[in-house]
């Protein structure tokens, strides 16, 4: 029997890089086959093309070995692909049944919508598969877990055979993902075949039948979890040894440099984002955050920085209250803000670099006098830390917007870590990036923590967490559940506290202590 | 862009002390206004009988003791205006609208102390005036439910106006130049699709280009044709046309079924788009491009036609809108003759929310303002606590100084399609 | 990086070479994108603008309405016309260069300057209309710069206008050194006060300044109608919708003598484009102008106060309107009447996209416009309509708005993508 899909020699080239050089790919009928690779090694990219949304250079596909023509999602759909993207495809003030009939609704005369009838597939779909969803709800009103649900649901009503789940896990906690994991075997066992896209290697053991490993948009393996380690894994994904953990010494922990107390803060629909919120973080430790992203920490971040209201609570840098202090004074005050989304918060694309290099400190001398600039001197610090932070560039003067993902995070590193800082608020510091700068941002985190340095790290890469934190809370649903120091912080406790299904109370919260050196994985 | 709205919990409350304390004033200003210039024993006289005598049933006229009516308007507005402040309430726009509803009543009463004044007809007039914005306001919805802006509608409308009078003189034939106007708006639309789809200009950019344009050519071709040929510039207008029963319903017939076609039109399609956009496949796909084109376009959805048929139809009925000056109501061209309309409309649309029947509504409002300072100069009246005659600037700046508290009060809170002025770049 | 001293002066050379060239006009795509292009785009419109003309003219229509007995005839009236036309735009806005020459040879041997004057009254024109245009178009890059789209232009020139005449007209006894800076203030003032109401509402509220500023015109014309019209406000005793003379104190000179009416605002205007250029890149309100145009979020998180500098920018583009209107009104009009301000602020939307929104840019954008302008004045004696001028811009902006459509009908190469400049983000919501 052929298998259900077939990519052969597929070419990709964007400009400045080539996603994908001819890569051969098969799909047997009912596997979980994992494509496996670092961000930017073209696994979306491959999806996309077998979806339609791209165009391949070269290359061709069969299904149940007959050739065909994919041009548009709308072949693809007609062939029986379905992909649930990384970022969700939904619209969040339509129902979920609106949602899953976009495209192929069911109408009178062709013209008049059938809500009801589609709403009944719907309900079908999902008790067939133990997809639970209410399909009258608003998308914007469900979790992000049920939301995946209505994802699959659209594909499945639409008869797809080939799932195709692109990064399904990042937005679920580790019960979540167990859940998932259930829902795709019984998805295989009912004969559907399922492309599985990520760059976690722990979930591809779990739950792949075989593993294609994508470097640099060639593939540089095929093997089954039986005949592989974790370890190989990385390897092949990165193509060198990789230590996949950080030296780093024991805290020498300083005064108390943030304060939060009862934080209490409204996210953009106006319902309480953050509920309450108490911790503290002190000189040379490194606090993190853990938690699936949407429970509040983004509101939380921003409102710690200045960037959204405070309703309730107060915040304390080094004993100044800066609760409802503007983004400037708390920048003055000290504290560095690496934000989750660089391109949009962090960086003026449009500007060349040495600009953003001084982005937040245009203003003060030796870079302005009262408000004139000094470009020389600007110029010198820019050249000064391009060279010290490792900025690939070929000038100071470039546009923003031509460089790497990883060297955009490393310019506001640069920024950030060239003032004279007492605490570093990091939101996704390593998100999208490939290894190598996520080693070097993380050195750099671990060495401003060892100047003494307080570092608040946000991040819902669980990994990232256990490897740089001392003490780790976890956050849910605007709440934080526990704070407990490293060693206490086991991935299955953590997935249960992020989960919700755990809470720690108020005496069982750590005190930061000197401790004998940690290694994690 | 929410920028200027974060921090959003300290805005919203002061939002809603702002609007409690306007609401207050306005209350505090019927009273104050015109309370007191009102003698005490007069009374104001509304005639509620309109259109033909013998065709609508007769009804007596309303009569209003002037002082009390307009404690009682404060009255209430302060109480509105308590509950706001103390309470709050959900649909601050609707008790807005409301408030000002009340403020423009007190007016009115305290205007006709002493006379008479026809307030169907005004009512009516009120539907008329607000017709072109509604149709503006209609166009917009059409182009920005599929996320794209259009500031062109103004210029729609002129050119609309211009070529109905052209070809209806030329043909003497109306509904020739009433198709004339809604293919012109049309291709106008078209082109600014394809300007904003097709070579992502700017929306807001390529839709002042058409504004100039429009203002341009049709100034141009007036001033260098129309003068020169006055029988091209002479179309006659339409008659009204009264619906048979239903505009013997006193006061709602003579104003809702017994009028042009025109506006006829304009309520035909403020019911059509809401079916279309809310019960229809087409609406359903139109309004996903507008929130989500990704979402819609790896459905198989194709964003660009879906964006240019939207924009197209919006187009042409600006173009309709635009016959409402000329076939509608002069029976000639005159330069730059929609005056902002076209601009109105769009307040409309985002005041109405999104929504036909929210924007229809809202452009009655405007209407309103707008028949107001007509109907005033009939009234005459004086400031209040002078003798000074009222100039009739002040009340013709009523509509845009209305459009620019109601986008202040609104816009914040108004969520417009998610997609709304951006680009869609395919891969 | 291993070079000698020599090599590296040379690359820091290079490079602030290349920073200073993507800051002026250039942008991506190097000389050809920023030269080639544009005049095209010009040449373009001319085309279009002409076909309009040609149209809706008696002779040529009748000349086709024959076309298969006489096509030569056609073509020729065709030709005669629109030449005929832009032969009036040049005269009138360059001048005619025999009469140039001859009234130079009288100059120079007679040392009468009278008809050289008078040979150079096009050009003169040229360079006066242009100053409101500087003005008004550095007043709408600015506005640009920082993100906004400042369509209230018109209404800003002019209010500074009525508020600079009556300073003019009412306050007596001053000479002349403090009435003209008075009145070129209050000019100034009362434009960035008209603009700043609707930064504040954008501010404040996130309502669109493209409705509010245009509400604010029709408020700016409404006023104006009703200040003119009343001899107890600022019009005149007569009941005329006029205001009064200015008083000769609060005159800008002229430079070049009677008949040209070229005034001390030209260079004025001119420093104004210098400042703007030295505020907007030199200093640090400049920068986070600029910032907050280019990416408000990151301005925000780099502590910028966006209300302020909406407030800041729309209050120095009005200011920037203002003195457009002042400078009309003291140096060229001596008091406002209905038709003050012939569009200068629409047509100054159209310039700052021409100028990319850059001081330099702008003011050769401003030479072009009020050559234009002042070529079409000369039309108007032909019978063609002054409306031609806002045909011709339409099609100047779009074609620079969308460069793709110039390379699509001249079949020119693109060497990269070029991203166009966006300035729409919705409604505020």
């Amino acid at each position: 029997m052929p298998p259900v899909l077939e990519l052969h020699g597929i070419s990709k080239a964007f400009p400045g890089v080539l996603a994908n050089d001819h890569i051969d790919f098969t799909l047997e009928e009912g596997e979980i086959h994992a494509l496996l690779g670092e961000n930017g090694a073209g696994k979306t990219t491959l999806m996309n093309i077998l979806y339609g949304l791209y165009t391949p250079d070269e290359g061709e596909i069969f299904i149940q070995g007959r050739k065909a023509e994919i041009h548009r999602p709308s072949d693809a759909i007609a062939q029986g692909i379905g992909m649930v993207h990384q970022h969700f495809m939904l619209i969040p003030v339509f129902t979920v049944t609106e949602n899953v009939m976009l495209g192929v609704e069911s109408t009178r005369w062709g013209v008049f919508l059938k809500r009801e009838e589609a709403a009944k597939r719907v309900r079908q779909i999902s008790e067939q598969y133990g997809l639970k969803v209410d399909p009258s709800a608003y998308v914007q009103d469900i979790p992000v877990g049920v939301q995946q649900r209505v994802e699959i649901i659209k594909i499945l009503y639409r008869k797809a055979e080939i799932l195709i789940l692109d990064e399904p896990t990042a937005v679920l906690t580790p019960q979540e993902v167990a859940e998932l994991f259930v829902i795709m075997r019984s998805l295989a066992a009912q004969g559907k075949s399922i492309i599985f896209i990520t760059h976690k290697l722990k979930e591809v053991m779990a739950i792949a039948d075989r593993i294609t490993v994508l470097r640099d948009g060639r593939v540089v393996g095929t093997t089954k979890p039986q005949e592989t380690s974790l370890s190989e894994l990385a390897s092949k994904m990165v193509g060198r040894e990789v230590i996949l953990t950080v030296d780093k010494k024991p805290p020498k922990l300083g005064e108390v440099v943030l304060e939060v107390k009862d934080l209490k803060v409204r996210d953009d629909r106006g319902d309480l984002a953050v509920k309450g919120v108490s911790f503290d973080v002190r000189a040379g430790e490194i606090l993190g955050v853990a938690g699936v992203q949407g429970n509040g920490q983004t509101e939380l971040v921003e409102a710690l920085t200045g960037l959204r209201a405070v309703e309730g609570g107060e915040v304390h840098i080094l004993g100044t209250e800066t609760t409802h202090a503007t983004p400037r004074k708390i920048l003055e005050e000290g504290v560095a803000h690496v934000p989750e989304d660089r391109q949009r918060d962090g960086l003026v694309l449009s500007y060349p670099l040495l600009d953003n290099l001084v982005l937040n400190t245009y203003y003060l001398p030796p870079f302005a006098d009262s408000i004139i600039i000094r470009e020389r001197a600007i110029i010198a610090a820019a050249k000064e830390r391009v060279g010290r932070f490792d900025i690939r560039t070929p000038s100071i003067f470039v546009l923003t917007s031509t460089l790497s993902g990883g060297n955009q995070q490393k310019v506001i590193v640069a920024r950030e870590f060239s003032r004279p800082v007492r605490l570093v608020i990091a939101a996704q510091p390593t998100r999208g990036l490939d290894v190598g700068s996520i080693e070097y941002i993380h050195e750099r985190l671990v060495e401003k923590r060892d100047e003494g340095t307080a570092i608040l790290l946000v991040s819902p890469e669980l990994d990232e967490i256990l490897t740089l934190a001392d003490r780790v809370a976890v956050m849910y649903e605007g709440e934080i559940v526990a704070i407990l120091p490293a060693e206490e912080a086991t991935p299955e406790e953590l997935g249960l506290l992020m989960a919700g299904a755990k809470r720690l109370p108020e005496t069982l919260v750590a005190q930061p202590v000197e401790k004998e050196p940690v290694s994690e994985v | 862009m929410t920028v200027a709205i974060r921090p959003i919990s300290r805005a919203l409350f002061q939002r809603e002390r702002a609007m409690g304390l306007l609401f207050a004033l306005l209350g505090l200003a019927i009273i104050a206004l015109f309370g007191p210039s009102a003698g005490p024993e007069q009374e104001a006289t509304f005639v509620l009988n309109f259109g033909q005598a013998g065709k609508t049933t007769p009804i007596p006229d309303l009569v209003l003791p002037v002082q009390e009516a307009i404690y009682l308007l404060g009255l209430l507005a302060l109480f509105l205006a308590g509950f706001q402040l103390v309470r709050g309430f959900k649909a601050t726009n609707l008790i807005l609208g409301a408030i000002i509803f009340l403020s423009i009543l007190a007016f009115l009463i305290w205007a006709t102390r002493g006379k008479s004044f026809n307030l169907t007809g005004m009512l009516g007039h009120m539907l008329l005036r607000g017709a072109p914005i509604a149709l503006g306001a209609l166009s917009g919805i059409w182009c920005e439910r599929s996320a794209v802006i259009n500031i062109a509608i103004e210029g729609m409308m002129l050119s609309g106006a211009f070529t109905s009078v052209v070809v209806a003189s030329i043909t003497r034939n109306l509904y020739l130049g009433l198709l004339a106007a809604v293919l012109t708006g049309g291709v106008l639309a078209a082109w600014l699709a394809v300007l904003a789809i097709r070579f992502k200009v700017d929306q807001i950019v390529a839709g002042v280009v058409i504004n100039i344009f429009a203002a341009g050519a049709t100034s141009f071709l007036t001033a260098r044709v129309l003068v020169e040929n006055p029988a091209l510039n002479d179309s006659g207008t339409f008659r009204p046309i009264a619906i048979p029963l239903l505009s013997r319903i006193p006061v709602i017939g003579p104003i809702f079924f017994e009028t042009n076609i025109i506006i006829y039109s304009m309520l035909f399609l403020v019911v059509v788009t809401h079916i279309i956009l809310f019960y229809t496949r087409w609406g359903l796909r139109s309004r996903a491009v507008g929130e989500h084109p990704l979402a819609a376009d790896t459905l198989g959805i194709n964003v660009f036609r879906t964006r240019y048929i939207n924009v197209i139809i919006g187009g042409m009925i600006a173009g309709l809108g635009g016959t409402y000056f000329t076939l509608g109501s002069a029976g000639r061209f005159d330069e730059l003759m929609t005056a902002g309309k076209g601009f109105i409309g769009l307040a409309a649309m985002i005041f109405g929310k999104w929504n036909p029947f929210g924007g229809f509504a809202s452009s009655l409002i405007f209407g309103f303002a707008d028949s107001l300072q007509v109907k005033l100069g009939i009234l005459g009246g004086n400031i209040p606590y002078t003798t000074e005659p009222l100039p009739s600037e002040i009340l013709l700046m009523a509509p845009y100084l209305a459009t620019m508290i109601v986008l202040a009060g609104v816009v914040g809170r108004a969520i417009p399609p998610a997609a709304d002025g951006k680009p869609y770049e395919k891969q | 990086m291993s070079e000698g001293q020599p090599g590296k002066r040379l690359r820091r050379i290079l490079d602030q070479s290349q920073q200073v060239a993507k800051e002026t006009v250039l942008g991506i795509g190097g000389l050809r994108e920023a030269l080639l292009v544009p005049f095209l785009a010009i040449l373009t419109a001319l085309i279009i603008s002409g076909l309009f003309i040609v149209i809706s003219d008696p002779v040529v229509v009748s000349a086709y309405a024959n076309f298969l007995q006489n096509p030569g005839y056609a073509f020729s009236v065709t030709w005669t016309t629109i030449s005929s036309a832009y032969g009036a735009l040049f005269r009138g806005s360059i001048g005619d260069p025999r009469e140039i020459y001859r009234a130079l040879v009288t100059f120079l041997q007679a040392g009468d300057a009278a008809p050289l004057r008078l040979a150079l009254y096009p050009i003169s024109e040229s360079l006066t209309t242009s100053v409101p245009y500087i003005f008004a178009g550095l007043a709408v890059a600015l506005g640009f710069r920082c993100g906004l789209f400042n369509i209230g232009a018109e209404g800003q020139i002019l209010i500074g206008g009525l508020a600079s005449v009556w300073v003019g007209y009412n306050i007596t006894g001053f000479p002349w050194f403090i009435h003209l800076p008075l009145a070129l203030v209050v000019g100034a003032l009362a434009g960035a006060l008209w603009s700043a109401i609707a930064g504040y509402l954008k501010a404040r509220t996130g309502a669109h300044e493209v409705i509010n500023t245009i509400m604010m015109n029709y408020l700016a014309f409404r006023l104006s109608d009703l200040l003119l019209t009343d001899p107890r406000l600022m019009g005149r005793p007569t009941g005329t919708p006029m205001t009064p003379q200015i008083l000769p104190t609060a005159y800008l000179p002229r430079l070049l003598g009677s008949p040209l009416r070229f005034h001390a605002g030209f260079f004025m205007a001119l420093g104004a484009a210098a400042l703007v250029y030295w505020f907007l890149w030199k200093t640090t309100l400049g920068f986070e102008i600029r910032t907050v145009g280019a990416n408000p979020d990151a301005a925000r998180y780099a502590g910028m106060n966006i209300a302020r500098n909406f407030v800041l920018a729309m209050g120095l583009s009005g200011t920037l309107a203002g003195l457009a209107g002042a400078n009309e009104v003291l140096g060229i009009t001596h008091f406002v009447g209905g038709g003050f301000s012939p569009g200068y602020g629409f047509d100054s939307i159209a310039l700052a996209l021409l100028g990319k929104s850059h001081p330099l840019g702008v003011v050769l954008a401003a030479f072009l416009f009020g050559t234009l302008r002042a070529g079409a004045s000369k039309m108007q004696l032909m019978g063609i309509p002054i409306d031609i001028i806002q045909i011709l811009q339409a099609m100047i902006i779009m074609f620079i708005a969308a460069p793709a459509l110039v390379r699509l009908i001249y079949r020119l190469k693109v060497e990269r993508e070029v991203t166009e400049v966006v300035f729409t983000r919705g409604w505020g919501g």
